[in-house]
């Protein structure tokens, strides 16, 4: 198309529609924006989503009858699908927007970050996935406790997902209410509302089956988005990354140095705890690994990480040239900066915002308000899926194993997940609403080392080690879990950041604590359970044949329902 | 009768099956883990070297590499599915047939 040749005519037409139809958003030259005049061309299409969304959801909760159902959509999702439902999980609104940004501010750091979130994938596949399926029905606990003491394991395992969960879980409401403030013009705290609200109807009638397809999505619309916004600016230096990079160079304050690795990685101990933080604390994020249940097999299974994989690093990739683009066409166009002699550093809403002013720029404002869109649904697909195995983890593993000992009426069961749904909402919202002055940064990075310390230790030593012990698998589980939860309080990035300690006072020196913590893990696994001659002990190591033969098999796998 | 978890266990085909995956799945782990940690300590120790410039303009090293480690991850993953697809399937078929 002739108007898209170059892309300055293009961002020009947008911006004459802009200030046609948003006159605040030429006022906004002025001075700071706190909330954006609200943006109707982005409420609209939000709204197309929702109602659409809705219609699967109705759609969803009339097949929506089983435990089955409800928990794992039945085990009838593709490996295809699924594997579109995990890249949706993983692309948050946090991995868009934040690393974008952070390529925006300083270059080449921002793909050392994205890296380090992709290289987790090889590892669920070689030693997650497969076992995870032949084992589980509907949570990760399913299978950690497969062959040890329920009650214990699946306290720990509740224990694990709730944390993550909640810390996830928080910092995606924060990061919502901040964004819909800054897109669509509607106050913090309606915009988290809306966010809980619609989560809560999503989860309680739709159960999995609206949950992934919601997922499935979004994930279309927001691979489809980044792909235009890349090619686009992919165009104006007619496809050459030597180009873009060169025009990058010469606006950025920083030149030459956004070409190649800043302050990101300095400390190499930091840097290793960072890596396997990342790494490890994929395999074990609770509403990633419940998709798992989703497929019919373990082949299935398998396929879905495959195309995950793909999707997500594609994804990065995509990421990687939005934030150089938003280099050469954010940071030089005074409409997206508060302060034009500034230059890049102020940028309108901050760096997380630099891919939403590429949108405006590379589409005017209908593709902004697409974005925009695209952006919320987002969060509300990331956060039912939180919700869900959130929730889970109360009905099936406290509720119906440890309460009931296993012997829950299936309905009753759905019932209490659904209540469970709707208390997390709510506690959502209301923290939500409570941490909006706060630094929330901290803790993605800390659901990300419980994870990696206390959920994927445990899960591990389950499926590998015969010796592993109910008693081992509790104390180290729990080891692994405070540790990292001080770890995290210790470092400077609560101890000063949120707490408000001065500078250099925090008594952790490393960003993150995974190197430690999953250590004390791995180790409080192994020494508890050697020296573990309980009569419980006896009974764990002689269900691992069982387990071993289910894991590598699949035979006596719950299999898909009947569709 | 179906076989016990024991006698599944004696199963040449069960043994096959087991050591192939296992020594295929942790040489993989092995080589991810490398490639990454490789990538992320070439970083922290000697942070010029990726930034060293190829061409004569602006790219540096450093991007081909971080691009590398992306398409790396997915190659790999890619590997185990296709060697999985076309040996452990049949294998573990027989195994559950063998058992039955």
């Amino acid at each position: 198309m002739s108007r898209f040749k170059s892309l300055v005519p293009a961002s020009l037409i947008g911006l004459a529609l802009a200030a046609v139809s948003n006159p605040v958003l030429a006022d906004a030259l002025a001075g700071q924006m706190e909330k954006q005049e609200t943006n109707w061309v982005a409420i609209g299409m939000f709204t197309a989503f929702v109602i659409f969304t809705l219609g699967i959801t109705k759609w969803a909760a009339a097949q929506t009858k089983s435990a089955a159902q409800f928990y794992s959509a039945g085990g009838g999702i593709t490996g295809f699908q699924n594997g579109l439902a995990i890249a949706g999980d993983y692309m948050s609104a946090a991995s868009f927007l934040g690393i974008s940004g952070l390529v925006y501010l300083s270059g080449y750091d921002g793909l050392i970050y994205s890296v380090g979130f992709l290289v987790g994938w090889p590892i669920v596949t070689f030693l997650i996935a497969e076992p995870l399926r032949n084992l589980g029905k509907f949570t990760f606990a399913d299978v950690a406790s497969f062959r040890f003491g329920q009650t214990p394991i699946r306290i720990l395992a509740a224990c694990g997902t709730l944390v993550t969960v909640a810390f996830y879980l928080i910092a995606q409401m924060v990061g919502a209410g901040q964004l819909i403030k800054l897109l669509f013009g509607l106050d913090y705290a309606i915009a988290v509302v809306v966010v809980g609200v619609l989560m809560i109807v999503y989860v309680t009638f739709g159960g999995m089956v609206a949950t992934t397809w919601v997922q499935i999505i979004k994930a279309c619309l927001l691979l489809a988005g980044a792909t235009f916004m890349a090619f686009m600016v992919m165009m104006h230096f007619n496809f050459s990354p030597e180009a873009l990079f060169a025009k990058a160079v010469a606006v950025h304050p920083k030149h030459l140095a956004i070409m190649s690795p800043g302050t990101l990685v300095t400390n190499p101990i930091s840097a290793v705890s960072l890596g396997l933080a990342l790494m490890f604390g994929t395999a074990g994020l609770p509403h990633i690994l419940m998709r798992f249940f989703t497929v019919s097999n373990a082949k299935a299974a398998r396929a879905s990480v495959f195309y995950a994989t793909g999707f997500i690093g594609y994804f990065y990739i995509l990421t990687f040239i939005i934030g150089f683009g938003a280099i050469v066409f954010v940071s030089t166009d005074p409409l997206y900066l508060t302060d034009a002699a500034k230059g890049l550093t102020a940028i309108k809403g901050g760096s997380n915002m630099a891919a939403i002013h590429l949108a405006n720029a590379v589409g005017g404002n209908i593709f902004l308000g697409f974005i925009s869109a695209v952006a919320f649904a987002t969060i509300l697909a990331v956060v039912s899926g939180l919700t869900l195995s959130g929730a889970s983890a109360i009905s099936h593993d406290l509720y119906a194993t440890v309460i009931k000992k296993g012997a829950a009426n299936e309905q009753d069961e759905i019932k209490i997940s659904k209540i469970a749904t709707v208390v997390l909402g709510v506690i959502a919202i209301i923290l939500g609403i409570a941490f909006e002055k706060q630094n929330v940064a901290f803790m993605v990075g800390l659901a990300f080392s419980i994870a990696a310390s206390c959920n994927f230790p445990v899960l591990l030593m389950s499926l590998m080690w015969r010796g592993m012990t109910t008693r081992g698998a509790v104390i180290g589980g729990f080891l692994g879990l405070i540790t990292a939860l001080l770890g995290v309080v210790f470092s400077a990035s609560v101890w000063e950041a949120v707490i408000g300690f001065p500078k250099g006072s925090a008594p952790f020196p490393y960003s993150n604590p995974a190197l430690f913590s999953m250590t004390i893990a791995f180790a409080g696994i192994w020494i508890f359970s050697k020296i573990d001659n309980s009569a419980r002990a006896k009974l764990d190591r002689a269900g691992f044949d069982a387990q071993y033969v289910r894991a590598q098999t699949g035979i006596g796998a719950s299999g898909a329902s009947a569709h | 009768m179906a076989a016990s978890a024991l006698e599944i266990e004696k199963n040449p085909k069960f043994q096959e099956l087991v050591s192939t995956r296992k020594k295929l799945g942790w040489s993989l782990t092995l080589l991810t883990l490398v490639i990454y940690f490789g990538f992320i300590l070439l970083i922290a120790f000697d942070p010029k070297f990726l930034g060293q410039p190829i061409g004569d303009g602006v790219m540096t090293l450093g991007m081909p590499v971080g691009l590398a480690v992306i398409v790396s991850t997915f190659l790999i993953v890619g590997f185990y599915v296709s060697r999985a697809n076309a040996a452990y399937d049949e294998l573990t078929r027989q195994i559950v047939e063998e058992s039955k």
